[in-house]
């Protein structure tokens, strides 16, 4: 089930990206698409970590969120870089990731990276090392809010 | 026009990394430049894709953005290893996923 | 009409943000928060462009493939970020710390 949907992707993919629809052509993508599909199959690729295929709606939910709270970050720190004077108070703060989950706790070190005025500088267990550009950024995060929305939008549960 | 205009403001971003790459006190200040210099050179090359109205430079703008990726994390493990076949020392990386 | 100010909108706010980026390359004093201005520039500004190219471009196979250069960059921009961070703190790079009053 799961590589019958990865092969329908990688095809689609194949389709979109070339935009081809001559047989020949046609024949080649879905040999390609097989072989790929046969690859990934023999290096035990696709499983429910690297295809978790029942979450995307939730997945999805979650962007709209991140996408907001990416903008947001961004004003803070294009207002800290075009202030005169010193702007900036760097701060390195170390946060419990509670996911469950390993993939949940890719998705919160990766949205605090992603989210500018915080990069996550090193993942030990459950142990976040966080370096934030501001301590207004840093109090933020330590608070948990972003935790909380991962949490909700049960992107995290495996 | 409205290509043109973008196209000066990424050059101009340009300029700034590539100041950036050049004076870096650390190496990774350099390293941090080149990949700002790739993303922003992948946009230019969108930019011109469209101002030129010829969409397989897309492709090519596709193939750059994962290239450069895979290269600055080449970059990086070169330099935090001085080569690429460390045995046992790499060990660390491959616990993080 | 209004699609071409949209676009004329976006393609000049991400210019200008990648510029912002670029002076705020240049401004902060140590590489930790440089760093955080090129992931501004990264995210926000990547977007922005291939917004206003997409625009521009319609519902063709070329804003899709504009789609996709923006998922590649939105996923590959924080794990490259990551990487640089946690290769500079593993070097013994040491960030310049504020300690509160």
């Amino acid at each position: 089930m799961r590589t019958l949907f990865v092969a329908v992707l990688i095809f689609a993919f194949w389709i979109l990206l070339s935009g081809h629809t001559g047989l020949l052509l046609l024949s080649l993508g879905i040999f390609s698409t097989l072989l790929t599909v046969f690859l990934g199959h023999r290096m035990r690729l696709i499983d429910r970590e690297s295809y978790p295929i029942e979450k995307l709606p939730k997945l999805f939910r979650y962007y709209f969120f991140l996408g907001k709270e990416i903008i947001m970050a961004n004003m803070d720190v294009i207002k800290r870089i075009l202030k005169p004077g010193k702007s900036i108070s760097p701060k390195v703060i170390d946060l419990t990731a509670n996911q469950p989950s390993n993939l949940g706790k890719v998705i919160y070190a990766n949205s605090i990276t992603l989210t500018p005025g915080t990069v996550t500088m090193d993942v030990k267990a459950d142990q976040l090392k966080v370096h934030a550009l501001s301590k207004e950024a840093a109090d933020d995060l330590a608070s948990g809010r972003m935790a909380k929305v991962i949490h909700n939008s049960k992107a995290d549960s495996s | 026009m409205m290509y043109a205009v973008a196209a000066i403001a990424i050059l101009i971003t340009l300029a700034l990394a590539l100041a950036r790459a050049l004076l870096g006190p650390t190496v990774y200040d350099r390293i941090a430049a080149v990949n700002m210099f790739g993303t922003k050179t992948v946009l230019l090359i969108a930019v011109f894709a469209s101002m030129s109205d010829r969409s397989d430079l897309l492709d090519i703008a596709l193939v750059y953005a994962l290239i450069n990726f895979i290269g600055v994390v080449a970059v990086l493990k070169l330099v935090e290893h001085g080569n690429f076949f460390t045995e046992g020392k790499t060990a660390d990386e491959g616990s993080e996923e | 009409m209004i699609i071409e100010y949209l676009s004329w909108f976006c393609l000049v706010s991400g210019g200008l943000l990648g510029i912002i980026g670029g002076i705020g390359m240049h401004r902060f004093p140590d590489f930790y928060s440089r760093l955080h201005a090129a992931g501004t520039t990264d995210t926000l500004c990547a977007a922005l462009f291939l917004i206003g190219l997409g625009l521009q471009s319609g519902f063709t196979l070329a804003s899709f493939k504009l789609f996709l250069i923006f998922a590649f960059i939105f996923f590959t921009s924080p794990t490259a970020s990551h990487s640089l961070a946690n290769a500079a703190m593993l070097g013994g790079l040491q960030p310049k710390v504020e300690n509160d009053a």
